[in-house]
Order: structure tokens, then C-alpha cells, then sequence
């Protein structure tokens, strides 16, 4: 991996995660271990009109999935459980992905592979792997 | 032993370096390879890679059957690669049986003996800090039998507790006992408890998959019923394990594994078996591995058990002074933190950061550790840490290791802006 690969706003989304938490009433809802390393990540999902309206995750683990998680919260609100299904790795890898080992592309798109898990309410594909 | 082995030798330390050409190799990044990662697995000396090689090049053939000149040698080398394990550890040929690993070698006798010993009612007692490997084998026997899984708990330095060990060995048919933590290093006090185990009338396994290269073994003193261990792990390949077996109870287990190499007579509806320990090795053997970790056998023998054990010693001492200056920054080390209660394992975590995110960093300076549960989840699961950093140290590092760790550390605080 790049030195550089740990930037600030990684660091930051790591340190200060948004839309971190629990719903009180979730119409879908996964979650999923990473089981290389453990790593954590629970995603919740509130629908209005058949649409996001809200969103928390919870979880535990490295940096990069964590931050990656974050930001992916950050990107969904407004959007169907069919987009979100249908949603490339790009999407994270875009912000997580660049300078990544392949033994840790896990750790950046397993927060990806939770949301879909609650989209299509069945543990999905890893993205890295479709 | 003398207290100068315990102050780094790192002329000899430097004299076996250079017999790991692995370790002359530069990483992508032209960074030197510092290889702390051994519990994982070892790095392999010449003498180990030039035996494979021989064999392959030399008398590649089938053991046990041909007639022809390079399967009497293939045979013969085979043999004599048994009898210096057996030397190894202490204990007769017959009582050294080739597995794939450690692992293989537990669930040998978790199949064999296990399921024609063990009844409803019988209890297996282990350690709160097992390997999976000398775990779930456990599991699954307790669940065939009716028997009841029982644990020796650890404290919060990773010391087993033995205040209630004569509760704990009531009923107990089996013990089954890491000799020393992969994931803290700590040392089991398998002097206390194997005699103990023994007078209340359990057999004991001892997995020595993080013992026997480190620690002298003596089978004969350690009294143990089982031994198992890993050839990957003390400078041998991979796929080549030992489990030894007191003669006794091996003529006694039925087989694990049937077919080739492992029988006397065989008709269509019945077979008898070969003697030991033949008996439990079925189909062609892994050769050129057992060759190899013979080979590497000699390479520690010439290197002397104590020399190993002091060098470790000595690096586990700086490495926990070193180590130590990051505590104010944040640096949790865990286990026991005196060097004569550990086997060359530090477990820690760093702040904030995450074990995994920790390794990645280290890996662009060229250090190897490990991160994660390091196969004992519930272990982990106890003392709270869902992951934690591993350096592991062995024959060929030197205190410049130590120092590139601590290096590879602080750049992972700048980063992370701690």
C-alpha cells in the first residue's frame, strides 16, 4: 500500500464516523464479518417513498473500513433498494480504493457488501469479486 | 547459560542471517525485509531449501516399494529423517509419526483415540489461550461423545490460573495444551500441570506448534502422552508435521487415514494394518518434506537449542525496552512482560489505531508482523481486543529488527497524527 494512503479525510471519517449508530425502526437491515480480520459492519436503512431517508452503521475495525462505510452513508439517501443493489465499487473505491492492497480490498468494500446485503435482504457477492 | 548469551549475539545472530537468502532479497519498495512474522510461519535456511532440492534432482522416487537404487536411497534418507526427529524431541522412531502440520497431527488423535476413549460423562480439559487448531477439534470430539469441554482460565496478562486445576481434573480423560501462546507468548507451566494431569490419570496432548522451535524438547521429561508440531514453523516446509505418540497408546489407537503404505494384508473384505508407525500414514507421504524439516532439525541442533532460546530471550528483552519508550504514545502491550515467561511473541496495539492499519504501514518500511485474532477468537474475545498487532522474533533477528519495528511505529503515530 501507498504511504500516503492514510489522508486526512480517512482519518477523519475514522475518527468522527457519520450517520454512526442505530434506527429505532429499520426497514432493512444487515450485517456482516470481514473474516479475514474480523472486522465489523452493521448497516441500517430507513425508506421513505420506497427511498433512503435514513441511514446509520455501526461497526468496528481498521481505518479504511470504517471510513469507507462512512462516507458510502454519506452517498445513499434519496436512492431505491434497486439502485442501491445495482451500485458499482467504484463508489467506495473512488474514495478508498486508490493505492489499496489486494489483501485489503476486502476491508474497503465491506461496508458496500453490507448495504447491498440489506438492499437485496441476502448476504451479497463481494464487490471486489463481482 | 550464561548471562552474556542474554545480551544479544549478534555476531552469530549476523553469521545466521546470512544462511536465509530470503532475507538478502529487497522488498518491492527497496526496503530491507525485516521478517517478524515466524509464528505465522518461518523463514527457511539454505541447508532445508538444498535438501528438497537434492532429493527432487537426485533420487526423487517412492518410498517403501521399489527395489531400484534411488527409491532405496529415497527410503532410506526418509527414514533417517524420522529417527533425527525422534532425536529431536527425545523419543524412539517408532513413536514419530508424519502428519501434514500440528493440526493434522490433533485431529489424529481427536479421531483416533478420541472417539474410542471418550465417553458421555468424560470431560477435556484445555486453556483459555488455545490455538483454533487445538479447539475445535475438541468441539466436534465433545459433540460425538456427549463428553464436556472444561478450560484452565488465563488472567489479564495471559498467565493460566491453577488454583482450581484438582477441581478441573476431576473426571478428566484428556488434557490438551498449547506449550506456548501464539498469540502472547507466554509459556504453559506444563512442569506443573503434566504430572498433575498424569496422577489424576488424564492423557495429555501438548501442541507444540509454537514449542518445539523455540524450546528444547525432551518428550521422555515432559511425560506427555501426544506431542504435535509443525515443520513450517521451525525452519522446515510447509506440509510436513510430527505427532509423537507414546508406543503404547499409538499400538493401541485405531487408524486415522486408510489406504496405501499403512496396511500388512489387505482382501477384499478385510485388512490388517501395518506396525508403527506406518500404521498412521496413509498413501504416499510428503518426502521431500520430511527430508526438508530433518534438515532443518540439524540446522537448529548445530545452532544449539540454548543459543536459540537466550538469542530469543534477549531480543523479547530489548524489544519490550523499546516497545516500552511508546507507552506514554499510547502502546498497550500485552501478555506476561517478563522475557523468561515468553517464547518471541509481543502482542500490542497502538492508540487508536487498528492493528490491521498498523501492519500496512509497517509493510511500507519493509516489517512483516501479524494482525488480527491470530486464531484464538475467543481468547480475543475475553480480554476485549478485537485485534491486536504480533511481531514474532526467531533465529534470524537481530536487535536492527527490533529497531525497525519501533521505526516502522512511529511513523505509523505521524500518520495518524499521535
Amino acid at each position: 500500500m501507498d504511504d500516503d494512503f492514510y489522508r486526512d479525510y480517512i482519518l477523519d471519517h475514522y475518527r468522527n464516523p457519520r450517520n454512526f449508530g442505530h434506527l429505532e425502526h429499520p426497514d432493512a437491515s444487515a450485517d456482516d464479518t470481514n473474516p479475514l480480520c474480523g472486522d465489523r459492519i452493521a448497516m441500517e436503512l430507513q425508506l421513505t417513498d420506497g427511498r433512503v431517508s435514513d441511514v446509520r452503521f455501526s461497526g468496528k475495525g481498521c481505518a479504511i473500513s470504517q471510513a469507507s462505510a462512512s462516507m458510502l452513508t454519506e452517498s445513499i439517501r434519496g436512492k431505491t433498494l434497486e439502485e442501491i443493489a445495482k451500485l458499482p465499487k467504484d463508489v467506495v473505491l473512488e474514495n478508498v480504493g486508490i493505492g489499496i492492497s489486494p489483501t485489503r480490498m476486502k476491508c474497503a468494500t465491506l461496508g458496500l457488501r453490507v448495504l447491498k446485503s440489506a438492499a437485496i435482504g441476502r448476504i451479497a457477492a463481494w464487490p471486489d469479486e463481482e | 547459560m550464561t548471562s552474556t548469551l542474554d545480551t544479544c549475539d549478534d555476531a552469530k545472530a549476523a553469521r545466521v542471517v546470512a544462511d536465509f537468502p530470503i532475507l538478502a532479497r529487497p522488498t518491492a519498495r527497496g526496503k530491507r525485509l525485516v521478517y517478524l512474522d515466524s509464528a505465522a510461519t518461518s523463514q527457511k535456511p539454505l541447508a532445508v531449501i538444498a535438501a528438497i532440492d537434492e532429493y527432487y534432482r537426485e533420487y526423487n522416487a517412492n518410498i517403501h516399494r521399489g527395489v531400484y537404487e534411488i527409491a532405496e536411497r529415497a527410503t532410506a534418507t526418509f527414514e533417517a529423517a524420522r529417527e533425527k526427529l525422534a532425536r529431536f524431541v527425545n523419543a524412539d522412531p517408532r513413536e514419530i509419526v508424519w502428519t501434514r502440520n500440528a493440526t493434522e497431527a490433533i485431529n489424529l488423535v481427536a479421531y483416533s483415540w478420541g472417539s474410542a476413549n471418550l465417553r458421555r460423562g468424560d470431560a477435556i480439559l484445555l486453556s483459555e489461550l488455545e490455538h483454533h487448531s487445538n479447539l475445535v477439534p475438541w468441539q466436534l470430539l465433545a459433540e460425538r461423545t456427549g463428553a464436556s469441554l472444561r478450560f484452565i482460565p488465563v488472567d489479564d496478562r495471559g498467565e493460566l490460573v491453577l488454583d482450581d486445576l484438582d477441581a478441573l481434573l476431576r473426571d478428566c480423560k484428556l488434557v490438551a495444551l498449547a506449550h506456548v501462546s501464539n498469540t502472547l507468548g507466554t509459556i504453559l507451566p506444563l512442569e506443573t500441570i503434566v504430572p498433575r494431569a498424569r496422577r489424576a490419570g488424564a492423557v495429555v496432548l501438548i501442541d507444540g506448534a509454537q514449542g518445539a522451535p523455540h524450546l528444547r524438547v525432551d518428550v521422555a521429561a515432559l511425560d506427555a502422552d501426544f506431542y504435535a508440531f509443525s515443520g513450517h514453523k521451525m525452519l522446515g516446509p510447509t506440509g510436513i508435521g510430527v505427532l509423537y505418540g507414546k508406543r503404547a497408546l499409538l499400538e493401541a489407537m485405531p487408524p486415522f487415514l486408510t489406504g496405501g503404505d499403512m496396511i500388512r494384508r489387505v482382501e477384499y473384505a478385510r485388512t490388517s494394518f501395518n506396525d508403527l508407525p506406518w500404521k498412521f500414514e496413509a498413501g504416499t507421504s510428503n518426502i521431500a518434506g520430511a527430508i526438508g524439516l530433518a534438515a532443518a532439525a540439524e540446522y537448529l541442533n548445530a545452532l544449539d537449542l540454548d543459543w536459540v532460546r537466550a538469542h530469543e530471550r534477549a531480543l523479547t528483552g530489548y524489544a519490550l525496552e523499546r516497545l516500552g519508550e511508546l507507552e506514554p504514545r499510547g502502546l498497550a502491550l500485552y501478555g506476561p512482560r517478563d522475557p523468561q515467561r515468553i517464547s518471541g511473541v509481543l502482542s500490542f496495539n497502538f492508540a487508536d489505531i487498528h492493528a490491521h492499519d498498523l501492519a500496512s504501514i509497517l509493510d511500507t518500511e519493509g516489517v512483516c508482523i501479524r494482525a488480527g485474532h491470530h486464531c484464538t477468537m475467543p481468547l480475543m474475545e475475553k480480554m476485549g481486543w478485537s485485534a491486536t498487532a504480533r511481531a514474532s522474533f526467531y533465529v534470524y533477528n537481530t536487535r536492527a529488527d527490533v529497531d525497525a519495528l519501533v521505526d516502522g511505529l512511529a511513523k505509523a503515530a505521524r500518520i495518524f497524527k499521535i
